[in-house]
């Protein structure tokens, strides 16, 4: 063996300096944007076979967007959950009970509760219902530590049960005639676009901001990245979850009521299904299902890639009874394209 | 090309290694060449791509120029693991192996040996298990779970798993900044007879005492570069020193110069009767303003545990108060609050959020003071984040990059920056300086001795004779009791005994054997 060697001499290598935090922010940017691309390629695809409507106004608000926004709520809804490290399997029975008991008790034929209760009601006693399941999920996951799958598995069973039992296998129609909220919520426009695009709009935008920019918010991305140093920093991690599962809910319980709305009646099997595009969704706009990462944005880009995709399928005259196969190896392709976009592995 | 031309074939050798992370150099010039039998020290500050460079050697990081030979012959195929398995193995500071399998199938993962009908036999690998322990001298029970073992345990467990794939050589990553001093004198009796069965180290550390004692060949990196490379014996401290940091300033004695607590000093912690039931019986202990007081003893004594309950993570029987005001059980907002400020003992559990930035983990605790009404306003963050970065000397791209692209020491700088963030009255810091380069480890405790200087106190839990030489006072914890208490000046040999239970009270724990006793108690820590 030698003795002390030299030092090195200076290989033209840059100091290894920081990077600049411009450069890393802007980086960070470009990742939330990476389904911009695939979006524009769909309205292109669409264009392309069907220059004269896809691009009008009354094509993409009404047929796509319309379609879609009761969707984005509960991938809103999901999404908190996803970043605080949860699971909520139960909001797409939210998305059908909700609105079936707060319509029932104002037109069934029945009379529990003082029922039949006055048509303004249905709104605040929707959302308060799905606000109270959310808390029930809550208690069973942050008192009693159960695993949040299986609360929300069995809680999806069991109000899927009580959903057939109110609506009794029929469906409760024409609300539109009714109920006036209802109305409201399936036919308004505001500047000519319709309401329930409005909500959908301003409850992500809200979303952005307090996930963003408020303590609250950013206690979400510290409870589901790591639940024992948020704790340790003083975070009440338990009502952060707790919180968040009541909001998811009631979340749910609008976008069912909007959902009702919007076909003019109250489904038995309202939601069946949903929170598999719902999942789909959040995960292609790049929420992570191990808790603390992803953003509002990135799930909202899903949410329109999604619809935009089962649009210029139908408009590509893929039969009905396919579109169910293609849509799930296109939801598939979607995942893989969001990977390789925005260069994050999904986990 | 081989440096060593003379010299016997080296085991493992990096040549120009170059590595960069996006904008971050992490490693610009890695060189490194290990011959057969030595144990070989890696060292450098926080951040100089010590890790980096052993991502490239494991196979793990695929380096952007340079080359790695393993007995003269070129490295495999990046994605080739099993030949990368057969040459080099690493014990990193998170653990690698299954927690819920057992020992024995942890030791034989994807590789267990076959009985009749080509069955797997849980026989035939307990006793294949057993028989690979025993080669190696590890005492350790295979049927145990895997979750259940200490550091230590886990650590030797990893090596003889390492050694049956026919890696001769392994690399230990900081191995002992979780370890007491018993577990590492053990640790350090095993590396030597590893050695002396042919296995060849590089050792990782920033206790330079370690250094000395267990290698023969050290080689410095400095600012991602190979600084030099020497035999340990040729090399003295200060040199050593002045070649990691740079300059040739000795490193000076942290709060040699404290004034004394002056007698009338009012207390800011005060700790009656305080009770972790199995773990920490009636303790009793006041701190007062301008007062560091350190608190030893071993992994089973309950200190960290003590620590846990004064802010609140722990239920506890007993009162605390701080500034005189009491402070709830078990409430750690209520605790933050009332002006406790506090490090968790190992950053990898519960010290920072990985995926979240610098600048949101080191003021997690002030979030309150960023803005308006619940508000978090970026701009105020990053402003503040940015002081705590040059108070600290953190090395990071800037204070929005996630805690989880830093090295080991300069995440551990972000904790302790988030422990001084809430103007404490009194700081409950847990090993404050596990990880920290030599250099950081005197701006870390010179802002514990400046911060505790006038109206704040400090309660110092450590490991670390180091950290604990600050202490204007010690006290001893011994199975769960305060068993003694030394004002500053006290003797190592002392406190070691005492710290270990000679002469004390005995230890409540059983012990097993000599790897069990820690076992236990550090299971319970989790
Ligand atoms: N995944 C990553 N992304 C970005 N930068 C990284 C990443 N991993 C490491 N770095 C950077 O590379 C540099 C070298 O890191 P490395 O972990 O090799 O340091 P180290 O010598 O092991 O330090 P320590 O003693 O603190 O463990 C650091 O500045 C670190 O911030
Ligand atoms: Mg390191």
């Amino acid at each position: 063996m030698t003795d002390t060697s030299t030092a090195a001499p200076q290989a033209p290598v840059t100091p290894p300096k920081p990077g600049r935090p411009a450069n890393r922010l802007r980086l960070a940017r470009l990742r939330d944007f990476a389904l911009i691309p695939p979006i524009i390629a769909l309205l292109v695809v669409g264009y392309l076979l069907k220059p004269d409507v896809f691009l009008s106004q009354s094509y993409l608000v009404d047929t796509v967007l319309k379609y879609q926004s009761e969707l984005a709520l509960v991938v809103l809804a999901e999404a908190l959950v996803l970043i605080v490290g949860k699971f909520d399997l139960s909001l797409e029975s939210v998305v059908g009970i909700a609105p079936a008991v707060a319509v029932f008790l104002v037109v069934g034929q029945t009379s529990v509760l003082g029922a039949p209760w006055p048509a303004w009601t249905v709104l605040p006693v929707a959302v308060l219902f799905g606000a109270l399941i959310g808390a029930f999920n809550g208690l069973l996951i942050v008192r009693f530590r159960l695993s949040a799958f299986i609360v929300t598995l069995a809680m999806l069973i069991a109000l899927r049960g009580l959903q057939l039992a109110i609506v009794g296998g029929a469906t409760i129609s024409n609300l539109a005639n009714r109920i006036p909220v209802v109305d409201d919520l399936g036919s308004l426009r505001i500047a000519t676009i319709p309401l329930a695009i409005w909500i959908v709009v301003i409850a992500f935008a809200v979303g952005m901001v307090v996930l963003g920019y408020t303590r609250v918010g950013r206690s979400l991305y510290a409870v589901g990245g790591n639940p024992d140093a948020a704790r340790a920093a003083g975070i009440r991690v338990e009502r952060v979850i707790w919180l968040t599962l009541v909001v998811a809910g009631a979340l749910a319980a609008l976008a069912g009521l909007m959902l009702s709305a919007r076909l003019g009646s109250v489904a038995a099997a309202q939601g069946n299904g949903m929170i598999f595009t719902v999942f789909a969704a959040a995960v292609i706009g790049g929420i992570s299902l191990d808790g603390g990462k992803g953003s509002l944005f990135g799930a909202l880009c899903g949410v329109v890639l999604l619809g935009l995709i089962q649009n210029v399928l139908t408009l590509a005259q893929v039969k009905a009874d396919q579109i169910q196969a293609v849509n799930g190896l296109v939801i598939l392709v979607a995942l893989v394209l969001a990977r390789l976009t925005s260069g994050k592995a999904q986990d | 090309m081989d440096p060593r031309a003379d010299g016997p074939v080296p085991v493992a050798e990096a040549v120009g290694v170059t590595k960069r992370f996006g904008a971050t150099v992490a490693l610009a010039d890695g060189r490194l060449t290990v011959a057969p039998g030595e144990t070989h020290a890696l060292v450098g500050r926080n951040g100089a791509g010590k890790s980096t460079l052993v991502g490239v050697l494991t196979g793990l990081l695929r380096a952007d120029a340079g080359e790695v030979r393993f007995g003269g012959s070129p490295a495999p195929a990046a994605g080739d693991r099993a030949a990368w398995r057969r040459h080099v193995a690493c014990v990193y500071q998170k653990p690698s192996v299954v927690p819920g399998l057992s020992v024995a199938e942890n030791l034989f993962l994807h590789r267990q040996p076959r009985g009749r009908f080509g069955l797997l036999s849980p026989r035939l690998l307990r006793r294949q298990a057993a028989e690979l322990l025993e080669e190696w001298a590890v005492h350790v029970d295979p049927d145990v779970a895997a979750r259940e073992l200490s550091v230590e345990q886990r650590q030797l467990v990893e090596i003889a798993g390492a050694l049956s794939l026919g890696a001769r050589f392994v690399i230990l990553d900081e191995p002992t900044a979780q370890l007491e001093g018993r577990a590492i004198a053990r640790l350090f009796d095993r590396l030597r007879d590893l050695r002396a069965q042919g296995v060849t180290f590089l050792y990782i550390s920033h206790h330079l005492p370690e250094i000395y004692e267990i290698c023969q060949r050290v080689t410095v990196f400095r600012d991602a570069r190979y600084v030099l490379d020497a035999d340990v014996a040729e090399l003295g401290r200060d040199e050593l020193v002045a070649a990691m940091i740079g300059e040739a300033r000795g490193l000076v004695d942290v709060g040699a110069d404290r004034p004394p607590v002056p007698a009338d000093a009012q207390a800011a912690l005060e700790l009656a009767g305080v009770t972790v039931p199995g773990i920490v019986t009636g303790v009793d202990l006041t701190v007062r303003r301008g007062e560091i007081v350190g608190v030893a003893g071993s992994a089973a004594s309950g200190k960290r545990q003590l620590a846990e309950a004064v802010v609140g993570l722990r239920p506890r029987e007993g009162t605390v108060r701080v500034a005189g005001l009491p402070i709830r059980s078990g409430d750690v907002p209520a605790a933050l609050r009332g002006g406790v400020g506090y490090l968790p003992g190992d950053r990898n559990i519960d010290g920072f959020v990985p995926a979240l930035s610098v600048a949101e983990n080191a003021t997690m605790t002030i979030t309150d003071r960023l803005g308006p009404a619940g508000f978090v306003l970026p701009k105020k963050r990053d402003e503040r984040a940015n002081r705590m970065i040059t108070d600290l000397d953190v090395h990071t791209a800037g204070p929005g990059q996630p805690v989880s692209e830093l090295s080991g020491g300069n995440a551990q700088k972000v904790v302790m920056a988030r422990a001084l963030a809430n103007d404490p009255t009194v700081l409950v810091l847990v090993q404050p300086t596990a990880g920290v380069d030599v250099r950081s480890k005197e701006s870390l405790l010179g802002a514990v001795d400046a911060e505790t200087r006038r109206n704040r106190a400090a309660l110092l839990v450590s490991d670390e004779l180091e950290d604990l030489r600050l202490c204007d006072r010690v006290v001893v914890m011994v199975g769960g009791r305060l068993v003694a208490e030394h004002p500053r000046g006290w003797r190592e040999a002392d406190l070691v005994a005492e710290i270990e239970g000679i002469g004390a009270a005995p230890d409540p724990g059983d012990e097993p054997g000599p790897v069990n006793g820690t076992a236990s108690a550090e299971r319970e820590q989790r």
